[in-house]
């Protein structure tokens, strides 16, 4: 029998992942090469830590839209989340350690001040702290062994969602336009979750079971 | 940007001035776009010329100068100034300008009047970020000084920079420069300059009160509520391996020649 298109990509698949993390990391590799050689503008860490953290929101996203996909249009990248979620926190702990290294070249009371008295920095940093249970647990090992729990830690990631939000949202004088897509997409995500036992409790289940 | 004649002052300061790429650059103007880098890449087709300042409200003799005849009636100082944005960057900027006090000399302010208020042009066939779906701040950009720090030496009405006329990202043809004060206080592309005895909302402001304040004078001791006003970080020394912070003084390291101005103010309540 010839191979379809499914079944090679099947074949293809841990390959793929893999290209999945080169690729996610490319950005950040690029910009810190850009940024060493004096390539980014008059103020380069700055710029390099905005960029961080919007890389971190992008994959953010991409890990939530992949349920609502597989919901709406039937393509499933579920094979692809995983290295999604943790492209998202490697970004989140770049631009974590870009803010602490480089822009506060590592003065820790100035850190601990900033994130106990400014809102946007207390929720930047409660994100990225739930972010690490999150990273430590997405191995097989940690799935089989927690199973239920580790669907219920794993739904922290709305939380989290939220939280990158409110860091996003809060941290500038005005919005752009590009913030304001930003956020209407993650709050439309994590609405789209919390909708969705509704919707599947009124429409006959199109999957039998998700997992392996 | 065409040559200035300038004439030398006693203002400079001992640091390093900031490379005039960076001070080209880098730009918070609003009307342009959001972005640092939109001032420069968007404002191409704004016209600083020919250009004219209304001077009213308060004043003996109210009236409109034109920006040439200004040149001519004023002699344009060097003076370098360090530039403290609320944001927590700093730079050094070797200004062309004049004294503001020269002008509100000419109208002969009333002794009713106790504030200068400043209007920015609105132009939103020449200004993209007046004219976008978006809108970030109403228009015209709005300012204002008290009479008395308006009339203090080193507040400028500045014209050009590094000995050329102002580019438009800067803020051309005349803008004012407060050395003491937060970037933002110095308003850009200045049309209208009212002299009245009610203090006005400038448009930070306005925009969020408990974020920016009327009087705005740099002060490590008040943190801005998003970050801290302690230290700053110097553009062009800030590097990847050299955060180039610097800490941040009383005034912006004016204190000697502004702090009198403030006496017996609590300026955490006027931040």
């Amino acid at each position: 029998m010839k191979p379809t298109l499914r079944s090679s990509l099947k074949q293809w698949q841990p390959t793929l992942v893999w290209l999945t993390y080169a690729v996610g990391l490319a950005p950040a590799v690029w910009y810190f090469y850009l940024g060493a050689t004096g390539g980014l503008g008059a103020d380069p860490v700055k710029t390099f830590e905005l960029f961080l953290g919007l890389w971190g929101l992008r994959f953010l996203i991409l890990t939530l839209a992949v349920s609502p996909v597989r919901d709406l249009m039937g393509w499933n990248f579920i094979a692809y989340r995983r290295a999604l979620g943790l492209l998202c926190f490697y970004y989140i702990l770049l631009h974590f350690t870009v803010y602490l290294v480089l822009d506060q070249a590592l003065d820790v009371t100035a850190v601990l001040n900033d994130t106990l008295k400014r809102p946007f920095i207390m929720f930047g940093m409660a994100g990225l702290a739930m972010l690490i249970p999150l990273a430590l647990t997405s191995n097989r090992f940690s799935i089989r062994r927690m199973g239920a729990h580790w669907i219920r830690l794993h739904r922290l990631i709305y939380i989290i969602a939220a939280c990158g939000v409110l860091h996003y949202a809060l941290s500038t004088k005005v919005f752009s336009m590009e913030q304001l897509i930003y956020i209407g997409l993650i709050i439309a995500l994590i609405l789209y979750r919390s909708g969705r036992p509704i919707l599947r409790n009124r429409k006959p289940r199109r999957y039998l079971t998700t997992s392996p | 940007a065409a040559a200035l004649s300038t004439v030398s002052s006693a203002y400079k300061v001992d640091e390093t001035p900031t490379s005039r790429e960076d001070v080209t650059t880098y730009n918070n103007y609003y009307e342009f776009g959001l972005d640092k880098a939109d001032p420069a890449a968007l404002s191409g087709d704004f016209k600083p010329l020919p250009w004219a300042i209304k001077v009213d409200g308060m004043v003996g003799k109210p009236g409109t100068f034109d920006l040439e005849q200004l040149l001519k009636d004023f002699p344009i100082e060097d003076r370098t100034y360090r530039m403290r944005c609320v944001e927590g960057w700093s730079m050094v900027i070797p200004w062309n300008g004049f004294p503001l006090a020269a002008l509100l000399d000419k109208v002969e302010p009333l002794g009713s009047a106790k504030y200068v208020a400043f209007e920015t042009v609105v132009r939103p066939e020449e200004m993209p970020g007046q004219k976008s779906v978006f809108q970030s701040l109403p228009w015209p950009y709005v300012e204002g000084l008290r009479l008395d720090e308006a009339r203090h030496p080193l507040a400028l009405l500045a014209v050009g920079l590094y000995g050329e006329t102002l580019p438009n990202q800067n803020g051309a043809p005349i803008r004012l420069v407060v050395p003491w004060k937060y970037g933002f206080k110095g308003i850009k592309s200045i049309v209208r300059i009212t002299l009245t005895d009610t203090q006005p909302v400038n448009t930070w402001q306005a925009a969020n009160a408990r974020e920016y304040g009327f009087y705005a004078n740099v002060n490590p001791a008040v943190d801005h509520p998003r970050w801290s006003q302690a230290t700053e970080r110097r553009i062009g020394e800030s590097g990847f391996f050299n955060a180039g912070r610097h800490p941040t003084l009383p005034f912006n390291g004016y204190a000697d020649e502004v702090a009198s101005l403030y006496a017996g103010m609590d300026l955490r309540t006027n931040f």
